[in-house]
């Protein structure tokens, strides 16, 4: 005998007793317990002339109408607040940052010290987190607590409610909308938060797909570019205008891409009918505004401070070592990215860029401070304390024009998640296959992507 | 493996399936109820952990644990994913519930949103049908106050038959009555006595005559009207909890009833 068996036969039992009308059961039994509910609900609440606000809200802000430009309205706001509130703290962390870079090499010659040791500390390691402090941290720093304040605003159901129906149509789950818009924060927590999708297959579709959400550590290399590239061809009045719109395209883009996406997903691998759910809008609450913006401008900062020292600082010193170790007369750096090139010209990108991101597979972050880097390293040094100087570097000394740019700009939005977000999926989906798709998935969509803009742009003879 | 809750008591029962660490002989408090009625809030104000709360429902997907200490006395505190219900349809509701059935929190704090009463007592009812244990809070009381909305804390309590406070977690309100009600049931100066819900006489006379059975097999570990009811609705996942959380010898010996 078995232990089964004594469950069982209790059970058995049950159904004896209760006999064919079983499957009933659980329908009269949460009817009696909604009644019981109900009457003491309505024994112990009184209301008094209540005008249901949260409901008058939310028949516009979910509207047919006004749902969608409401949505991009805010979008474009947040985009702009950060956009506009970098600029100052960027500029200012910069010049402090190498005016202290100008000092430490200052005090490395007056020790004596050995040129590799400086070049290694204080142009690799000390550069590297230099660059992530001063371009990634401050967007970073704005953008996560405007996204912190709506999500307590209770604003991300409502747009999960307004995309509804296009995750539907893509035979995804609509609380997809939700897990991507965590994604905006950072596609870790985005894909942790896919666990409130109970269907497997259709968790397993936004987890797949959530990259395609530019996170937090991606947005300031967007923002970036946007700037450095619409700077030159508006008037300055509106160029942080120009550069929240270009990014706010982009993040239609990437919506666009996850909906096409999931539904290719529905089609070939993941085969299904979206099953359908009950989304709670929950009430408006009042952020606690102080206490979000103080906490997590410093939780944001303390946290890429922590990255930049764990990987950034690392991986600039490694970017060195590269860049100054010589095989022949060309550097290994030189030489790696001589060999991405051919492929990298396709996609509309260089050599170095290829490699800059594939050295940022541990965090998005610190993409764009490795090419500028791996850019400078070897090469003619320049004060590169400014967007400005930036720009000439990019387009007088490597080439950039607007296409390499938008296609960077693309393959930033569609390429493999981080280091971290792909522990995680490894870890929620407990496949290594899925984890390995998921990398593999955005990364083709980019590759193709970028090619297709790259030979059209160049085929209508745009550039 | 083969402990049982019976043999080596519960806090060697709660290390072994829950993951509580060896030394945690404190008091287990559960904080349980619907999603996004700032449950989160308050295992932060009590902890003093920072996890970050959301406004939409199913922020916390895992359960967490933290501590505090009140009038000297250190409680382990457990943050239950929000769920509308105990009836297993989701892993999140499994959790839930088997956290309270088998884990045997010393208290389950249930916390209900009083702009929803209604739909969060269904919650509170389910959850008072497994434990006795019990201790409601009706939260967000400031949000109520502003929708102009009024909670009659001390009928409930009398409806109910367990003890009510009432709070705002965000700003701090109410929470040192809800200690206080929390520390008298775990040391069992008050015993709530949870109010029965009534099911029609069908349910109610084959639950009758399936309830002794619970019983001799299942001894008073659990609450046998609800195992009944469970059974009665034949609820599967209930029985592999059963499996997974008492093991195999403890379900030879239930067998041993049975034959």
């Amino acid at each position: 005998m078995n232990s089964d068996n004594s469950m069982s036969s209790l059970l058995k039992e049950a159904q004896g007793i209760i006999g064919p009308q079983q499957g009933q059961m659980r329908d009269r039994i949460v009817n009696s317990i909604y009644q019981t509910a109900e009457s003491i609900a309505a024994s112990t609440v009184s209301t008094s002339g209540k005008v249901d606000w949260d409901r008058k809200i939310d028949k516009i802000i979910t509207s047919k109408i006004w749902g969608f430009p409401i949505m991009l309205a805010l979008l474009t706001v947040v985009l702009w607040i950060t956009i506009t509130g970098a600029n100052v703290p960027s500029s200012l962390l910069a010049e402090g940052l190498f005016w202290i870079e100008a000092k430490l090499t200052d005090f490395f010659m007056a020790v004596n010290a050995s040129e590799w040791l400086h070049g290694f500390l204080v142009l690799g390691v000390y550069r590297g987190l230099a660059w992530v402090v001063s371009v990634m941290l401050p967007p970073m720093a704005i953008f996560f607590p405007l996204f912190t304040l709506l999500e307590d605003l209770g604003y991300l159901p409502r747009v999960a409610f307004n995309l509804d129906r296009f995750f539907k149509g893509a035979g995804a789950h609509g609380k997809q909308a939700l897990t991507m818009s965590m994604g905006f924060g950072c596609n870790a927590a985005g894909v942790i938060a896919c666990r409130i999708i109970e269907s497997p297959r259709e968790r397993l579709i936004a987890t797949l797909t959530n990259a395609f959400v530019p996170c937090n550590g991606r947005f300031p290399t967007l923002i970036a570019l946007a700037t450095i590239f619409i700077s030159g061809s508006v008037a300055v009045t509106f160029k942080s205008a120009a550069a929240t719109l270009t990014v706010a395209g982009l993040v239609v883009v990437g919506i666009a891409i996850t909906l096409l996406v999931s539904f290719l997903l529905t089609k070939t691998l993941l085969r299904g009918i979206p099953s359908s759910f009950t989304l709670e809008l929950p009430p408006y609450r009042k952020p606690q505004v102080g206490q979000v913006l103080i906490r997590s401008v410093l939780d944001r900062t303390i946290f890429v401070l922590a990255r930049a020292m764990i990987i950034a600082a690392p991986a600039g010193g490694i970017v060195w070592i590269l860049a100054n170790t010589m095989i022949g007369d060309t550097s290994i750096l030189a030489l790696v990215a001589g060999w991405l090139d051919p492929f990298a010209r396709h996609m509309g990108l260089d050599g170095f860029i290829l490699m800059a991101f594939i050295c940022g597979l541990p965090a998005n972050e610190i993409v764009f401070p490795i090419l500028i880097m791996s850019y400078v390293s070897g090469g003619a040094m320049m004060e590169l304390d400014s967007l400005k100087a930036l720009r000439q570097l990019l387009v007088e000394q490597h080439g950039w024009t607007w296409l390499t740019a938008l296609c960077t700009t693309l393959f930033v939005l569609c390429h493999w998640p981080c280091g971290t977000t792909l522990f995680t999926i490894q870890r929620e989906q407990k496949s290594w296959y899925w984890m390995f798709m998921a990398a593999l998935i955005p990364t083709l969509v980019g590759i193709v992507l970028c090619i297709a803009v790259n030979y059209l742009v160049r085929g209508l003879g745009l550039v | 493996m083969g402990l049982t809750y019976q043999s080596t008591g519960t806090a060697a029962f709660r290390e072994e399936a829950f993951n509580f660490s060896a030394d945690d002989k404190q008091p287990v408090i559960a904080l349980a109820g619907n999603p996004n009625t700032g449950k989160s809030t308050l295992f932060n104000l009590l902890t003093g952990l920072r996890q970050h709360t959301g406004n939409w429902p199913g922020k916390t997907v895992l359960q967490s644990k933290g501590s505090f200490i009140h009038q000297g006395i250190k409680y382990t505190v457990v943050d239950l994913p929000g769920t509308y219900s105990l009836l297993a349809n989701s892993i999140e509701e499994q959790v839930a519930r088997d956290f309270i059935c088998f884990a045997k929190p010393d208290v389950t704090v249930v916390v209900v949103d009083a702009t929803c009463l209604e739909r969060n007592l269904n919650f509170v009812l389910q959850v008072m049908e497994i434990t006795n244990k019990v201790v409601v809070c009706v939260n967000l009381i400031d949000e109520a106050r502003r929708k102009k909305i009024q909670v009659h804390t001390d009928k409930l309590r009398k409806m109910l038959g367990v003890p009510v406070a009432s709070t705002a977690a965000n700003i701090g309100e109410g929470i040192p009555k809800l200690l206080d009600l929390v520390s008298k049931v775990v040391f069992d100066k008050l015993k709530p006595k949870p109010v029965q819900i009534k099911y029609d006489k069908e349910i109610e006379e084959a639950v009758s005559k399936l309830e002794p059975k619970v019983i001799e097999a299942l001894g008073s570990e659990l609450n046998s009207r609800w195992v009944a009811l469970r059974l009665l609705e034949g609820d599967t996942t209930l029985i592999q909890s059963l499996e997974n959380y008492y093991g195999k010898q403890h379900l030879q010996t239930l067998q041993e009833v049975l034959a």
